[in-house]
């Protein structure tokens, strides 16, 4: 599995009820499942994955995550996971509000924009940088937020989300191997993952 | 897990299959109808295949859509050599979706048809003649419960699954608001859970095209000539909302029957034009034309979101524990996938476990009847991954 993936699995408490947003081929959901006994429900864009989601018995929409999230009754969820999706996500401020109403705990992990070899790439070459992390093109890439581990921490504070945990790593895009980065690691992280909650009103 | 390899392409591997008749609601003790009316006897035509467990929890509900019958799978003893086999062949049997050596699967002729179950076209012990327009009205409520008494009259009371298209689908989500304790998971297919101002439409037009045909006679035809035009018509307007643009235009486009020019005349021109009629003259020589208007008037009825009490609705499904998959088609434009999205929309927000899929096919609404593995292997995987209690 991912190595993000094993992070985020190693926060799950067993037996609770999961939403993985962005699920794939469901790798998280079914490491749970065998492993945390949790009750998953996964929702998956790609009409193919999805399909293959459901004929490994897993419970999965296949359908758009903005959409599909919203239906779901208040804290129907124990965690609700946004893995490596955050920076594709056109209303994020939305998108995160609507996690936190149907979940526990929303849990979102990105690609951090701060990495010193993306800030490097900007000084020294002043193009827009490109990393294995987020390989593509300014015209052709899917990731149209830029975000850095500060910026999210900013952003739960301005928006009045606790940050429950939180846990910057060093890894390859899709690789199973990785390593925590505990110093500096807005410039050393390659992947922040967060777990965040709303907090409670006044 | 999914299907062993092609199983679905294994014509007839569910086997040889009788087709069994089960009565019940002698009078005085008749079958009471939502709509307030009674009726009996009740015969219903039902066909099984595999074996159902000690535990009798392995049982599956085929329901079939609405021109269907209770042959879903296999050949009978007495079969000519090119018979086709059951309408869902493709996913009843051996290896495949529905897989007979782990499921009991039943398949039932719905009230209001013509196939063996009791129908329009049934003797009525009142009079020794065939009901015609006697018969009373019924909803899809009314078909489940002659399941019900069918499921109970063979000691089933508990269903792995319920599991149907169309017409079909309507009675999936039927049993799982009847009955929510006997159902462990359902999967409605290219299905809705109220009908559409299109679909009532067309079933309109299909209804006058019979009642306009003097030879319907208000229904009582039975012992003179068949509405055959009539019913014709109905069931080539049928086929064109089971279709698509893109299904047409692939099938036939503009191509000509038979002929090199237009013939300037309103004889067959066209493919499509003799491909409706086709359907249309193979169609009155199965069906009763009674029986279409009784059961799209049911299917013109159902709406699981307003309904008048006591009949329950989706949101009293709320915490229920079953499991659903939501099957729909990309080019089906009768039941269109946002209003699989409406259902899903409403079993979420009754708390209920559900899986959705939309599968892309060309073939309009008949997808789901064209063997395809897609469909076998959600099936199968989705079962597999339903505890059997």
């Amino acid at each position: 599995m991912r190595f993000d993936l094993q992070v985020i699995a190693s926060w799950i408490e067993p037996g609770s009820r999961v939403l993985d947003l962005g699920c794939g081929y469901g790798e998280l959901l079914i490491w749970l499942r065998d492993h945390k006994q949790i009750k998953g429900v996964g929702i998956e864009q790609d009409k193919d994955k999805a399909a293959l989601c459901i004929a490994k018995g897993l419970s999965v929409l296949q359908g758009d995550l903005n959409e599909e999230v919203d239906d779901y009754p208040d804290k129907r969820f124990d965690y609700v996971i946004l893995s490596q999706t955050l920076q594709q996500v056109w209303e994020p401020a939305r998108l995160l509000y609507s996690l936190s109403r149907i979940g526990r705990r929303v849990i979102v992990s990105f690609p951090n924009f701060s990495h010193y070899s993306i800030r490097l790439q900007l000084l020294l070459k002043g193009m827009a940088p490109k990393s294995s992390e987020l390989p593509y093109n300014w015209y052709d890439t899917p990731n149209i937020r830029v975000i850095t581990l500060k910026d999210f921490r900013q952003f739960a504070q301005d928006v009045g989300y606790r940050i429950v945990d939180e846990i910057a790593i060093k890894t390859d895009h899709h690789a199973t191997h990785g390593s925590i980065v505990n110093h500096f690691s807005n410039i050393r992280t390659t992947y922040g993952i967060f777990m965040i909650e709303k907090e409670a009103g006044p | 897990m999914t299907q062993t390899t092609e199983a679905y392409l294994e014509v007839g591997s569910a086997g040889i299959v009788e087709k069994q008749f089960f009565t019940f609601a002698e009078p005085p003790d008749e079958l009471a109808l939502e709509s307030g009316a009674a009726l009996g006897p009740v015969t219903v035509a039902y066909e099984t295949w595999g074996t159902l467990s000690p535990a009798k929890d392995n049982a599956v509900l085929v329901l079939h859509a609405f021109s269907g019958d209770s042959h879903a799978a296999g050949f009978y003893p007495d079969d000519a050599e090119d018979a086709n086999p059951g309408w869902w062949d493709s996913m009843i049997g051996p290896g495949k979706g529905l897989d007979t050596a782990k499921y009991y699967v039943i398949c039932a002729n719905i009230l209001g048809s013509c196939m063996g179950t009791t129908g329009p076209s049934s003797i009525n012990p009142k009079t020794g003649e065939p009901y015609g327009l006697d018969f009373p009205m019924m909803t899809v409520g009314d078909m489940i419960e002659v399941q019900k008494a069918l499921l109970d009259h063979l000691g089933i009371h508990s269903l792995h699954t319920v599991i149907g298209g169309s017409v079909g689908g309507m009675q999936v989500l039927e049993w799982c608001v009847r009955y929510p304790d006997m159902v462990r998971s359902a999967i409605p297919v290219a299905t809705t859970m109220r009908h559409s101002a299109l679909a009532i439409a067309f079933n309109e037009v299909a209804r006058q095209a019979i009642m306009v045909d003097p030879s319907w006679n208000k229904g009582n035809y039975y012992n003179a000539q068949n509405p055959n035009l009539g019913l014709a018509v109905a069931r080539m307007i049928g086929h064109v909302t089971y279709l698509s643009d893109d299904a047409m235009r692939r099938k036939f486009g503009r191509r000509l029957q038979d002929k090199d020019n237009l013939s300037y005349g309103f004889d067959v021109d066209f493919m499509v034009e003799s491909y409706l009629r086709y359907q249309g003259s193979q169609f009155v020589k199965r069906f009763d034309a009674n029986s279409l208007l009784y059961i799209t008037k049911a299917a013109d009825y159902f709406d699981l979101v307003d309904r008048e009490p006591p009949a329950p609705t989706i949101a009293d499904l709320y915490g229920a524990d079953i499991k659903f998959l939501v099957v729909s088609y990309t080019s089906d434009w009768l039941y269109p996938t946002y209003q699989a999205k409406e259902l899903i929309q409403a079993l979420k927000r009754a708390d209920l476990d559900v899986s959705f899929c939309e599968i892309e096919a060309d073939f309009g609404h008949d997808a789901f009847l064209i063997p395809d593995r897609r469909l076998g292997d959600l099936v199968g995987g989705f079962l597999d991954g339903t505890p059997r209690n």
